[in-house]
């Protein structure tokens, strides 16, 4: 017999109605993954983008080379951050679907990613994010009355009206915009670091994309630049497993890790418990800090999953198991954290139980400041001429042309 | 005959060619197991397997180029771009590549593409979710450029391209995808069963490329418009009581000039409408052709009605979408110059 080409299709492990299947995944239990010194050669340490760093083990304790040994308050502060997060999210998306806002995205379950990142960086560092970093505003410090303000489109905008809901950008925090068309950020995010070695600057650049959006051509362009300039710049694939209603596979993760596409390129890959906060502040900080001493740039693949739909307009349960992330094992970011603490002795049910309380009260109260500055129905209402600034630095006849067109028809004349 | 909206008639479209032709088949983003998002290849997946109807990679360069492969190896790929906004990353793909193959190589090499993507707002999208580029694919030399206003013609249109030797971007107005619309976000929406458009023959059947059609025969005026917009302009013109003449333009490239501009020496008024941003939009070649064919025959000055000259804004939808107040003004203008 002689073998023919077949199509290759790659196999989607679960769809509705089977049980949930996580065979794929390959995991390395805790604390047994070497931490290899910062200016180590990409191609020196490949290991690291096929095996999967984690700290926290299955008793919640932190063990191994990679355990980062925070303060017990600083724990506390990052468990506050991620469930506030959390927090925020349930209400937004439960305020969507009462029509108050016009779309959500969750973070659902993908917490640590953006909030170990952010709290292992300095804040002059620049952030490119995609649309399901909203921790990393939350980590900086924006209020959340700001971000719903955006949500809404309303007179506290910080877009001015212009974006979806969730397409956050913050200048001050050293936060880029959020544009909505994938990936685009990725290359960008290199070039920021290119000119912080051309300036001289202290400060690196961060970028998170999904493993769906590594497809693009954007992604190839980003650790090409990177590896070619040495650029000190962390490039997270934040690996949820769904891309809408398309497994990983179909992103390549079937044939090898998305982690190791970075040794490929001369450019050092790790792969990371994405749900363990601790691991991720580990392996960022050791990435933050060989990209700061001029030893180049990484690529961290974030192993998690997308607990939540892909966005208020998704429905999941359409394409997998209705309790597919009950078998994810890698487990919940928050509890995890949660439960390690606990061991410490350093939190109780209770004191979770009151922070959740108090946090709810925080998120209840911002938004009904926030709705008093205008939602999409009611007011106050930003000026709709405000559309028309900012296409350039200075409107042009013809677009001043066109706002006045707009308020003679909005006046009915 | 059968009641379809534009997304079953679509569907039913693919379905055919699926069925009829081995070489057809059908690759994008959530095309596949979960029938796109917006649910236009439905069943197609699970009716012609997963060799025929293909998830893909969200990688729009990605699926251009893969189309083009498959096509100039004699397949006859139906790609579909996910939002009209996504395709920029194929573009260099579309204009450099396959706009051009049949010209660079003599015709030995050909790429028979249909890319379909849905386009237009009015769906609260914001920026990325509601622009019409169709300006942008229409000055590229040797692609096709159709936009559908209604299920009948979107399922002959598609089939006609898909048939096509020559490559067709096909654009969807998402807006209408479930019915009319005619430019009130305030009314209740309605289904396409209550337009007669919503009626298509279940088999095959075309809807030639290169064709405009007479929606509403006039003598006031004509309107020369396509997707959504036809829609919208029939109501502005029928709310100011105008006899007006709507003809659809339907394929924008090669344009039916003929029915565009025996209209306009008729009435010798037009109006162009597009949603579309106005600048170097589709509305300056149609203004400009109808003016150099229709020039003695014009009583007044062809107008044009688009949406205004920047991105698409999320809070100020409405504002931006050129609705029948800004059609009816322009209506209103056309009939009062002398």
């Amino acid at each position: 017999m002689v073998a023919k080409s077949r199509l290759h299709v790659p196999k989607t492990p679960a769809r509705p109605g089977d049980a949930p299947d996580f065979s794929y995944l390959k995991l390395s239990p805790a604390g047994k993954v070497a931490r290899p010194d910062v200016g180590s050669a990409a191609t020196e340490i490949r290991y690291l983008s096929e095996e999967l760093v984690r700290v926290l083990d299955e008793e919640h304790r932190a063990v191994g080379p990679w355990h980062p040994h925070l303060d017990a308050s600083e724990l506390q502060v990052a468990l506050r951050h991620m469930l506030l997060t959390r927090v925020f999210d349930d209400r937004m998306q439960r305020i969507q679907r009462s029509g108050k806002i016009s779309f959500y995205m969750r973070s659902l379950g993908e917490e640590a990613v953006s909030v170990a990142t952010a709290m292992a960086l300095k804040p002059s560092d620049m952030l490119f994010p995609g649309y399901r970093n909203q921790g990393i505003f939350v980590v900086r410090g924006r209020p959340i009355l700001d971000l719903m303000c955006q949500l809404l489109s309303n007179t506290r905008d910080m877009c001015k009206g212009r974006q979806l809901p969730v397409m956050y950008h913050w200048r001050d925090g050293n936060i880029f915009s959020i544009s909505g068309n994938l990936a685009t950020q990725f290359p960008q995010a290199v070039g920021w670091a290119m000119a912080a070695a051309i300036k001289g600057q202290d400060d690196i650049a961060v970028s998170w994309i999904g493993e769906g959006s590594s497809a693009e051509a954007d992604f190839h362009h980003a650790l090409l630049f990177a590896s070619v300039y040495k650029a000190p710049v962390i490039l997270c694939v934040v690996n949820n497993q769904w891309a809408i209603s398309t497994f990983q596979g179909h992103a390549g993760g079937e044939r090898q890790t998305f982690a190791a596409r970075g040794p490929g390129y001369g450019v050092a890959g790790i792969r990371v418990d994405g749900n363990d906060f601790l691991a991720v502040h580990a392996v960022t900080q050791w990435a933050a800090e060989r990209a700061r001493t001029g030893r180049g740039p990484t690529l961290i693949e974030h192993v998690t999953y997308r607990a939540a739909a892909h966005s208020t307009s998704d429905d999941p349960a359409r394409y997998r198991p209705k309790d597919d992330y009950q078998g994810f094992p890698l487990g919940d970011p928050v509890e995890r954290l949660k439960n390690h603490l606990i061991g410490l002795g350093e939190w109780s049910e209770e004191r979770h139980k009151s922070l959740t309380a108090e946090l709810e009260e925080h998120v209840v109260k911002s938004w009904k400041e926030a709705v008093s500055y205008g939602t999409l129905s009611e007011p106050p209402r930003l000026d709709p001429g405000l559309m028309f600034e900012d296409v350039f630095k200075e409107t042009p006849p013809h677009l001043r042309r066109q706002a006045a067109e707009m308020r003679a028809e909005i006046e009915g004349k | 005959m059968a009641q379809m909206n534009m997304i079953q008639a679509l569907n039913s479209a693919m379905d055919i060619k699926l069925g009829q032709d081995p070489s057809v088949v059908v690759l994008g983003e959530d095309v596949g197991y979960f029938g796109g998002v917006f649910r236009v290849t439905d069943g197609l997946q699970r009716k012609y397997g997963e060799s025929r109807v293909m998830d893909t990679p969200i990688a729009e360069g990605g699926i251009i180029a893969a189309a083009i492969g498959m096509a100039v190896n004699g397949l006859r790929p139906v790609a579909e771009i996910q939002f009209a906004d996504y395709i920029y990353p194929g573009f260099d793909q579309i204009v450099s590549e396959l706009a051009r193959i049949r010209y660079r190589s003599a015709g030995d090499f050909t790429a028979p593409v249909t890319v379909r993507t849905p386009c237009g707002g009015g769906i609260r999208g914001g920026q990325t979710h509601s622009q019409s580029p169709e300006a942008l694919f229409a000055h590229v030399a040797g692609l096709k450029v159709v936009m559908p206003s209604n299920p009948y013609d979107a399922k002959g249109l598609l089939i006609a391209a898909i048939e096509d030797d020559d490559p067709v971007i096909y654009f969807e107005p998402k807006r209408i995808y479930n019915g009319p619309f005619d430019g009130n976000p305030h009314k209740p929406a309605v289904p396409w069963s209550t337009h007669p458009k919503g009626a298509v023959p279940d088999g095959h059947f075309t809807v030639p490329i290169g064709k405009a059609e007479i929606t509403r025969a006039g003598s006031d005026l004509t309107v020369v418009t396509y997707g959504t917009m036809v829609h919208v302009a029939d109501a502005a013109a029928r709310n100011l009581g105008l006899d007006a003449e709507i003809v659809d333009v339907r394929t924008m490239v090669p344009l039916d000039t003929d029915t565009i501009c025996n209209s306009v020496a008729r009435t010798g008024r037009c109006v162009v409408v597009h949603e579309a941003t106005r600048f170097a939009g589709l509305g300056a070649e149609l203004s400009a052709t109808i003016q150099e064919n229709c020039f003695w025959n014009l009583k007044a000055p062809i107008l044009r009605v688009a949406g205004w000259d920047t991105p698409y804004p999320h809070a100020f939808e409405w504002e931006y979408f050129p609705g029948e107040a800004r059609v009816a003004k322009a209506l209103k203008a056309v009939m009062e110059a002398s």
